[in-house]
């Protein structure tokens, strides 16, 4: 009786897990089809299965924006490390005085609706002539993502064990030493879950990407619609190349799933 | 029972060791190694900002640029008195809230599900949390001509399958195609945290529990549902901050049609379809400020939660 009870738990949960997961599934089939097979009515659950649209998204040049996404992504994850690992150390291990206010001042800036000063954003960089340019793009990035790798940062410091910081003050470490051999090697899972959010929330943007580039410098994210057009059927190649466009950020997410969650969370769960 | 909870939420740490010159001396240090990010946020976010309060003031229309002039508060009489806003507030605060609060009942339902120990757990809770990952403009790409499209979407062939008629989601609702879409993508995340919160339970607390002939319904009620009660704050919080300025989907799926007209694509509309720049300005700003008033709140519980340790 309980393990019937059990079984049947068990199947209602795979049934609704695959149910969240089939749009994601079917999306990676549907690329896998040929036009016609992707739009038939019926859907066709049996059908060949080739490589051909992934080609067409490639002579499309899909090739040039996932680097652009890339250049902005790591550019810009790397340059929110550089700033947020020493911010973050002065806000936790060795607290400023205004810590609180620091911390809020931060993620006041993340409640800030980016539509809202697209506009100056949007001038400065014309008059600049910046418009449609990756360095650009990377640093807004970075700006967005800075507030949430700081108050992540801050609570992986927090986990460090005060001893070990007071051992190295009382050896008469300086605070470069203290920083980079005593409290940096403890700290490298956190900065890996701080480095993947980055790298997600940049690589999914659309709106900035959307606005901001053109051509030299367009993201995937914005690349995409244009596959949808007008003529003629286009399912399995919006498929294949959505299916290119999300695969890097669910391999990442796939393999440090526990970062991830720390990370999501700032830092909050374990 | 959650120590790694009072470590993160604890207050900020006081160093124990007698303060010494030395120590003074790296006290300038710490406060210089702020600056930086400080600076590079106010650079990128706050500037822009302030230009658009300047923006706001004016009369600037891009077909007549050799004619800007200041105007004043012409600007926020439109937005107070045209019909725009208030309507926009409310697709706010209809698509965020009802996308939040289903997102975390549903996470809540998986969360327990994917709490038990059952075959392929594992693979089930890594498929499960792939919808947060996938880019929102290829999860929009995808639902809008993959699953609801009338003649050719999923979903509309699995009505069909029960005998109900296609329908055009994305014309006919397109408010409950967003909350839909969103949710779908929000689920997971609000999974996330509540799984890590069920986890961090000591099993032998429930354990004693059962034992005291207390039944599952009451175990999760009186000790389950506390403990979860700073996770589904934290949820809540972080899920509403991105929930919020959602602008994907509605961009793609909807383009502001049939109330799903969010702030965040009313002001995208104004700035970038509408030519006045004074005019868009001066909605940013409103936003800005009502934003903020409502978040200030949210503030105060994220730092109770964060900061201050917390009450339990």
């Amino acid at each position: 009786m309980r393990k019937t009870r059990g079984t049947l738990i068990t199947t209602l949960t795979w049934f609704l897990v695959a149910l969240f997961f089939f749009p994601i599934g079917w999306m990676v089939f549907t690329s896998l089809k040929s036009e016609g097979d992707a739009a038939s009515i019926p859907p066709k659950f049996l059908a060949t299965l080739n490589f051909d649209q992934y080609a067409i998204v490639f002579d499309r040049g899909m090739g040039s924006y996932l680097m652009n996404s890339f250049t902005a992504s790591i550019g810009s994850t790397l340059l929110v490390l550089l700033l947020a690992i020493p911010a973050a150390y002065a806000l936790s291990i060795r607290p400023i005085k205004s810590v609180k206010d620091v911390l809020f001042f931060f993620i006041s800036t993340r409640f800030l609706p980016a539509a809202a000063s697209i506009l100056p954003v949007f001038f400065i960089l014309k008059a600049l002539g910046a418009l449609d340019n990756i360095t650009a793009l990377g640093l807004l990035y970075a700006a967005m993502n800075l507030p949430i790798a700081v108050w992540m940062m801050r609570s992986f410091y927090n986990e460090v064990p005060m001893e070990i910081v007071e051992a190295a003050q009382v050896d008469g470490a300086s605070l470069r030493v203290e920083l980079t051999r005593v409290v940096l090697p403890i700290l490298l899972p956190g900065i890996a879950a701080v480095a993947l959010i980055c790298f997600i929330f940049s690589w999914n943007e659309y709106f900035l990407a959307t606005l901001l580039t053109t051509f030299q410098a367009r993201t995937t994210p914005p690349f995409l619609a244009s596959f949808v057009d007008g003529r003629g059927q286009f399912l399995a190649v919006l498929s294949a190349a959505s299916t290119l466009a999300v695969l890097p950020v669910i391999i990442a997410g796939w393999v440090a799933q526990k970062q991830l969650v720390r990370g999501l969370a700032m830092g909050a769960v374990k | 029972m959650t120590t790694t909870l009072e470590k993160t939420f604890s207050p900020p740490r006081k160093p124990r060791v007698a303060v010494t010159p030395a120590l003074r001396k790296k006290g300038r240090q710490a406060r210089a190694l702020v600056l930086p990010a400080l600076i590079f946020s106010i650079v990128i976010t706050q500037i822009p900002f302030l230009v658009t309060i300047y923006f706001s003031l004016l009369n600037w229309n891009q077909l007549r640029p050799s004619e800007i002039k200041f105007a004043w508060f012409d600007n926020y009489k439109v937005v107070f008195t045209g019909p725009d806003f208030l309507p926009s507030l409310i697709s706010t605060v209809i698509i965020t809230g009802s996308s939040v609060v289903l997102s975390l009942l549903l996470g809540l339902f998986f969360a327990i599900l994917l709490d038990r120990k059952f075959f392929g757990q594992g693979l089930a809770r890594t498929l499960m949390i792939t919808p947060f990952l996938v880019m929102p403009a290829a999860a929009a790409l995808i639902w809008k001509w993959s699953l609801l499209d009338v003649n050719v979407g999923m979903i509309n062939f699995a009505l069909k399958l029960f005998g109900v008629p296609a329908v055009a989601w994305n014309t006919d609702f397109p408010v409950l195609t967003i909350i839909m879409m969103l949710t779908w993508q929000y689920t997971p995340f609000m999974m996330l945290i509540l799984l890590a919160g069920l986890q961090s339970q000591s099993r032998e607390v429930l354990e004693a529990a059962s034992v005291d002939g207390a039944g599952p319904w009451r175990t999760f009620q009186f000790m389950t549902l506390p403990h979860l009660r700073q996770y589904i704050e934290i949820a809540t919080l972080l899920g509403s901050i991105m929930l919020l300025q959602a602008f994907d989907p509605i961009a793609i799926m909807t383009k502001g049609t049939g109330g799903s007209k969010t702030l965040s694509y009313l002001l995208y509309e104004r700035a970038f379809i509408g030519l006045d720049v004074g005019q868009a300005a001066a909605f940013g700003v409103v936003t800005v400020v009502v934003t903020i008033a409502v978040a200030s709140i949210a503030l105060r519980t994220l730092f109770k939660v964060f900061i201050d340790g917390g009450e339990r």
